[in-house]
């Protein structure tokens, strides 16, 4: 186990490498100057824009100021964003947020994804099959966008439960509608993922030996069935962590929710290389995280695989 | 002894009733407890290919020949919008009045859906809009296919160092999101067209398939015919595209046209962030954007632009679901 966690981090390396490195490359390399662009409409003056791109790095080759920031970075300084906010700063202040509402969406696409997957798997082609099947091919088919106009409609203008719009982003209760539309694709995915896994697992060898043996049909369903089908589910859950939080931007830009994808898509349009450099970072470090610890989590609910 | 160059002693599904359950033992399932189970069906049964198999079960679903008639009709709009309506969609004029309701009775015409807020024919612009989804879907599909496929086909073929390196470079853009790395490569360009789009996604989209291919590709390698196959000489590109490629291919199609239906709606999310295409390409994305201002008072400016897109991701979709039921009877 210990000697496969290890070869599994080694193995992340050069991907963290090479991942941050194509981003900083997308960001820097691609036309359109970011300094120039601080001035707005204004010309810029030769020296002025000199000096800033001095400060910044701007004037080395690509790799140097690669290599410059990569140690900074392992010193814990995410750099400076162009405003002269340290892009950790910034971070700071959006991050929680969007943990929040990634967290708030995963409990959500999980419980409720779960436990449709398992009334639909459970009685294939009974009526409950058939409602989970059509509701979550429309969710998987409604663009999440619409879907948040749509909810947007529905709960805040036409019921008034909420307001259309967030206007406390650190408040948990206000952010379960942003949650819920950011988490709803998920959650058509991982109920019929669950649907299919229990499918396959029905017709497995230890099912009918658990029915004969008379185990209980609670202990069969949830310690048999479930743990076994929950594998492929789980697979899913840990990818989608990371795909939550990046997905952030359309929910949390329709919902003014002042969380990491506003940060993110405001820093893209304006050019802020620190600051997207710094935020996709980030990602990639939970994205690479979460799809380790899914590996781990293999070993414990399947014990034939074992990890040498 | 048979002739070696005899096509008939390399067919990959030399037994009737195999075919199908090559693909599910792929998955390590029970392949002989099938075959045991049906053995009068696969002796009734004259000869099929696996396709052949698939195409005769897909013929009788409902929902694919649904979707599919859906789908050729979104073809036919993108190639011939002029065929569906005579109304200009760019055509603003301010006569029209965005709060006044759709007229039902305008069947086709201009005003079938009302006009939007600049005055345009919404319907028009519907029938137009599907060319930019169903172009980005269709080329960015064959693209990431076509990159995809070769890369995973070499990755999994060659194996080693070669597999190694290719993995790792699809683990790196694996972990880029696909809608993020778009946003920031799409933002370096100031004026974008559709190929642009397609362009930005196939670049970051093809590890999907890749990965797929792979897999499929591991497998079937170590099938006895392509051991006879490299035994009795056939070279590198005869293995790969005889042998290996018509056997790997069934689960990369099933992600592929699946995925069709994801590229659009991402197109129409890059579009409606105002990173994605630009006037005057005509796209359901924008149009949507451009509809939130009066989704209070005309919500129908919004609902039309809306339903098309939706239902053209659900048929790409349902098609999708419909050949992996046909290709993986595992999952029945």
């Amino acid at each position: 186990m210990g000697s496969y966690v290890l070869r599994r981090v080694l193995q992340m390396i050069p991907v963290f490498f090479g991942t941050t490195l194509l981003i900083f490359v997308m960001v820097y390399t691609l036309p359109g100057d970011p300094v120039t662009a601080l001035f707005g409409e204004k010309a810029a003056d030769p020296a002025v824009v000199a000096s800033i791109k001095h400060k910044y790095f701007l004037d080395q080759p690509l790799w140097k100021q690669y290599l410059h920031y990569m140690g900074n970075l392992f010193q814990g300084d995410f750099g400076t964003s162009f405003t002269g906010r340290p892009v950790s700063d910034i971070m700071a202040g959006a991050f929680p947020v969007t943990i929040r509402l990634a967290l708030l969406a995963f409990v959500f696409e999980m419980i409720l994804g779960l436990a449709l997957g398992m009334l639909s798997g459970l009685r294939r082609g009974s009526v409950q099959d058939t409602l989970v099947l059509v509701l979550t091919l429309m969710v998987i088919s409604i663009p999440v966008f619409v879907l948040a106009y749509i909810a947007q409609t529905v709960f805040a203008t036409n019921l008034g439960w909420v307001t259309p719009t967030v206007q406390d982003s650190y408040d948990l209760s206000q952010l379960v509608l942003p949650a819920v539309v950011l988490g709803s694709l998920s959650l058509a995915y991982v109920a019929r993922l669950t649907r299919t896994s229990i499918g396959e697992n029905l017709r497995a060898d230890y099912m009918r030996t658990a029915v004969a043996k008379g185990l209980p049909r609670r202990t069969i369903v949830l310690r048999h069935l479930l743990r076994n089908s929950l594998i492929p589910v789980i697979t899913f859950l840990g990818t989608d962590l990371g795909a939550l939080m990046g997905g952030a931007i359309v929910t949390e830009g329709i919902f003014n929710v002042q969380g990491i994808g506003n940060v993110l898509y405001r820093a893209i349009n304006t050019k802020e290389g620190p600051t997207v450099v710094g935020i996709v970072t980030v990602l990639v470090i939970i994205y690479l995280v979460a799809s380790l610890l899914v590996d781990l989590l293999y070993a414990v609910l399947d014990p034939r695989i074992r990890y040498a | 002894m048979p002739d070696i160059h005899d096509e008939d002693s390399f067919e990959p599904h030399p037994k009737p009733g195999i075919s199908r359950l090559d693909y599910a033992g792929e998955q390590g399932m029970a392949v002989e407890q099938e075959t045991l189970v049906e053995p009068d069906v696969a002796k009734r049964e004259e000869a099929r290919s696996l396709w052949g198999d698939a195409w005769r079960d897909l013929r009788r679903r409902p929902i694919f020949l649904l979707s599919v008639v859906l789908i050729l009709l979104l073809v036919v709009m993108a190639v011939f919008p002029w065929a569906f309506t005579d109304a200009n969609p760019r055509k603003a004029d301010l006569v029209h009045d965005y709060l006044r309701r759709p007229d039902w009775t305008d069947f086709f015409g201009a005003g079938w859906f009302g006009y939007d807020a600049q005055g345009r024919s919404i319907y028009a612009r519907v029938v137009y809009g599907a060319r930019a989804s169903i172009t980005v879907g269709i080329f960015v599909t064959a693209a990431v296919t076509v990159l995809g496929g070769l890369t995973g086909m070499v990755a999994g073929y060659y194996g080693r160092a070669v597999d190694a390196v290719i993995s790792r470079v699809v683990d790196i853009f694996f972990g880029i999101p696909l809608l993020l790395g778009a946003l920031v490569l799409l933002n370096a360009f100031t004026t974008r067209t559709v190929w642009t789009v397609v362009l930005a996604l196939a670049v970051l989209g093809w590890t999907q398939i890749a990965r797929v291919m792979r897999g499929a590709v591991l497998t079937v390698k170590q099938s006895d015919y392509v051991v006879a196959g490299r035994a009795l000489g056939a070279g590198t590109g005869r293995l790969m595209f005889r042998h290996i490629l018509p056997n790997a291919v069934a689960p990369v199609i099933v992600v592929a046209t699946i995925a069709l239906g994801g590229y659009i709606a991402t197109e129409a999310t890059l579009s409606f962030l105002g990173i994605g295409l630009q006037d005057p390409t005509i796209s359901w994305g924008i149009d949507i954007s451009s509809a939130q201002k009066v989704i209070r008072t005309a919500p129908y400016v919004l609902f039309f632009p809306a339903a098309a897109l939706s239902a053209t991701v659900l048929a790409f979709i349902m098609m999708g679901d419909a050949v992996r039921d046909a290709l993986d009877p595992k999952l029945r």
